[in-house]
Formats: C-alpha cells, sequence, structure tokens
C-alpha cells in the first residue's frame, strides 16, 4: 500500500527531527556543565572576560540606548493617550516605569542584544571552527571551551543586566521627555505616583533576575549553535539565523514563565 | 584597540550600567523612602481591611511615619491583625486610632493614624485599641438601598 508506506515515511521523518532536537537539547545543556565547570581560566584571567564585555556590552550600548529612548517616548505619547481618557494623565510615570522595569526593558533589551550580539558570538566561534582555529587550540593542549568560548559566554551574561538597566533606565527618561517636557504633563506628579507605585524588591529586582536569565540564555544558545555549527560557509550562516531566531524565541517563552512565577502571587 | 582603551570602555560602560541600576533604585523605585532606621512594631486589629497590602503606607496627617510589614487572620476573633513598623523618631501616645484609607477614589489603600490624648506612648508590641475598618463599597451601597427602601416603606402605606 504506497499512500500507508507515504505516511509512515512522513512519521519516521516526524520521529527523526523530534529525537535530534531532543538529542541537540541533551548535547547544549551538557556543553554548558562543561562550559561552567571549566571556565575557571576565564574568570582567572578576567582580561579575557572583559575583552567579551567589551564586545557584547559596549559596542551593544547605542542601539540600547536610542532604542530605550525611543520605546519610552513612544510608552510616554501612547499611554498619555489612553490614561487622559479615563482623566489619569497623572499615571503617566507610573505606566511608563512599570512596563519598561517589569517587561519591555529586560525583553526588548534582551531581543536586541540577542540580535547584536548573540549572533556575532555565533558567527565568531563558527568561523573558528571552519577555519580549524578550534581544532589548532586543542592540538596545542589549549582547552577551546575555557579559552573561546567561556570568556564569551561570561561577558554576555555580565553585559544583559546592566543592558536591560541602561534600557529602562533610558526609557523612563524618554518617557519624561515626551510626558514632561512636550506634553505637559506635572513632573511632581509623574516622579512621586511613580516613586510609590514601583516597588524595589517586587518590580526592579524582578526585571533584574529577568535579565540575568535572558542573557544566560541568550549566550548560552549562542556560543552552543556558534560550536555546533556546521563549519562550512552556510553552515556558520543557518548558527547564527537559528541563534536570533531559538533565542527570540526563548526570551519570550521564558519572560511569560517569570512573569507568571513572579507577579501573580504578589498581590496580597 | 589596545587592551588599556579597551579596559576603560568596559570600566565605564560598568560604570553607568550600575548608575543607571541604582537610578531605578532611587528615583524611579521608592528605596529611599524605606529608611533603615529604628522601628517599633505596633499591631491593630480590624473587622476588614479592603485592599489594604503588605508594604502599604502607614501616615498619620498626611506623612508616611511606617509601614505594614504583615496581616494575619485571627482564629478566634475572626479579624485581621495587621502588624506595621512605626520609625522610632514619631511617637504617638496610646489611645491613637488606625483607619483604613484609600488615597484618591481608585488609589491605594493606607493605614491613617490619628493621635489620641493619652499622656503614655506607644511602646514595642502594643495594640490599638480603637481602629476603623476600609470601607466596602457593596455594604455602602447596600446600606444605602436599605435606608431607602426604609424610608420610602411608611409613605407607601
Amino acid at each position: 500500500m504506497p499512500r500507508l508506506d507515504a505516511l509512515r515515511g512522513q512519521l519516521e521523518r516526524l520521529g527523526a527531527a523530534a529525537s535530534s532536537q531532543v538529542w541537540r537539547l541533551g548535547y547544549a545543556s551538557r556543553f554548558l556543565g562543561y562550559l561552567v565547570l571549566h571556565s575557571g581560566t576565564a574568570l582567572r584571567r578576567f582580561r579575557l572576560t572583559v575583552a567579551e564585555i567589551y564586545f557584547a556590552g559596549v559596542l551593544s550600548l547605542v542601539i540600547i540606548l536610542v532604542s530605550g529612548l525611543f520605546v519610552g517616548m513612544v510608552l510616554g505619547l501612547q499611554g498619555y493617550e489612553t490614561l487622559q481618557r479615563f482623566g489619569a494623565s497623572e499615571s503617566l510615570g507610573v505606566l511608563v516605569a512599570l512596563s519598561l522595569v517589569r517587561e519591555l526593558g529586560p525583553v526588548v533589551a534582551g531581543l536586541l542584544f540577542a540580535s547584536r550580539a548573540g549572533s556575532a558570538i555565533t558567527a565568531e566561534i563558527g568561523l573558528m571552527k571552519a577555519t580549524e582555529q578550534l581544532s589548532a587550540m586543542e592540538m596545542m593542549a589549549v582547552d577551546p571551551v575555557a579559552r573561546v568560548v567561556a570568556p564569551r559566554f561570561w561577558g554576555g551574561v555580565i553585559s544583559m543586566p546592566l543592558l536591560a538597566a541602561l534600557f529602562s533606565a533610558m526609557g523612563v527618561f524618554g518617557g519624561y521627555l515626551v510626558g514632561v517636557q512636550l506634553i505637559g504633563v506635572d513632573p511632581g506628579a509623574f516622579w512621586s505616583q511613580m516613586q510609590a507605585a514601583v516597588d524595589v524588591r517586587n518590580d526592579i529586582l524582578n526585571g533584574v533576575y529577568k535579565s540575568v536569565v535572558f542573557g544566560i540564555a541568550v549566550t548560552w544558545i549562542a556560543v552552543f549553535e556558534g560550536y555546533d555549527a556546521v563549519p562550512t560557509a552556510e553552515g556558520v550562516s543557518r548558527a547564527t539565523t537559528r541563534t536570533v531566531v531559538t533565542s527570540s524565541l526563548a526570551i519570550l517563552a521564558l519572560d511569560f514563565v517569570m512573569t507568571a512565577l513572579m507577579f501573580t502571587g504578589t498581590e496580597k | 584597540m589596545n587592551r588599556s582603551a579597551i579596559d576603560l570602555w568596559v570600566g565605564v560602560f560598568v560604570v553607568i550600567g550600575f548608575v543607571a541600576l541604582i537610578f531605578l533604585a532611587l528615583r524611579v523605585g521608592n528605596l529611599a523612602s524605606f529608611s533603615a532606621g529604628q522601628t517599633y512594631q505596633i499591631q491593630a486589629k480590624f473587622s476588614n481591611i479592603g485592599g489594604l497590602k503588605v508594604r502599604g503606607p502607614v501616615k498619620s496627617a498626611g506623612v508616611v511615619v511606617g509601614r505594614v510589614v504583615d496581616i494575619r487572620f485571627d482564629n478566634e476573633t475572626y479579624e485581621a491583625v495587621v502588624l506595621m513598623d512605626i520609625e522610632q523618631s514619631y511617637q504617638f501616645p496610646r489611645d491613637t486610632t488606625a483607619k483604613i484609607l484609600t488615597s484618591g477614589i481608585l488609589g491605594e489603600q493606607y493605614i491613617g493614624l490619628e493621635a489620641g490624648g493619652d499622656a503614655k506612648m506607644l511602646a514595642t508590641g502594643e495594640r490599638l485599641r480603637l481602629t476603623q475598618s476600609a470601607v466596602v463599597l457593596e455594604n455602602l451601597i447596600s446600606q444605602f438601598l436599605f435606608n431607602k427602601a426604609a424610608e420610602e416603606k411608611p409613605a407607601a402605606k
């Protein structure tokens, strides 16, 4: 029966794809464990990590600051439009600050970080693999995970929370520019209502936790995709694409899980 | 770019990152109003606390003098027990009244303290005797309707 055979072929392909994904997930987890255990070099020779903080963090500053400013300005405009219908335009500061520190800061900064720094990390490690630099290191008894991958991982993990905080701060400033300077919301109400409503532990620290988790997820995916890339030009390009897609999805999914954990039980 | 220049930029990046965090904590959040000063704890029982939350403000004459630290339920009297930390620099007489009030129409709920005339001051662990519960809108409306009905009955006869 040819139709049954075709169906079987489909099922087999599906099963093979699923099991290869599970295999990759297991390999990636083992890789993370190995990476953390062998990051002694990255932390002892901290200069290696500092150089990676420069590439992942400092060079992402412009895009993060400019996007943060614009996101905050848009929040100011949109929030004012909606709030003034209810006569609550004084709460603009609360709306801007809470949406930034809880959600938009970590998430948008994470997405930008994934496309700006994550893709670069994958491409760099993938190209090193394609040009056999990683194998050359192994030949010289240098562990490429400890020497190349771990500094990039820690550089990304350290940079990401700082970038998210900068994004939120710039966003609040952008909201202030539009709300107070342009539209004319009372600055006293803007800041005092914001300070009354934003809680340091519940809102700001939870945002920081989110950005730390996103930083770990994005850099883990980036270094793994680079390390696991097929060592050809096409393989590196595919790995770079996969990094951006997978880490964006991971950020959004993790954001939902963390929001559900953090903000549902706090309304006491 | 040589190493020292990279170090400088990374240093600048880390510093402004932490400045942003401190800005968020102090200017956006309310870390500054959580004074680390000495406090004393008092408690009050309410038959209904409405929407009062832990870490809600305790105000007297509109000034924040403390914070709600815990809200419990008393199994014997079926009342809510609210524990609050009051800053040591603010002393209140023992017959102070506690009310649950709302800031604005839709604002958050807080505890308002009104000082009494007792010569002795409150100390740690003491309980406020005179309390007034939160106004629950449903009760208010049903009371209003009952009053209306009671007013109209004699007229109908």
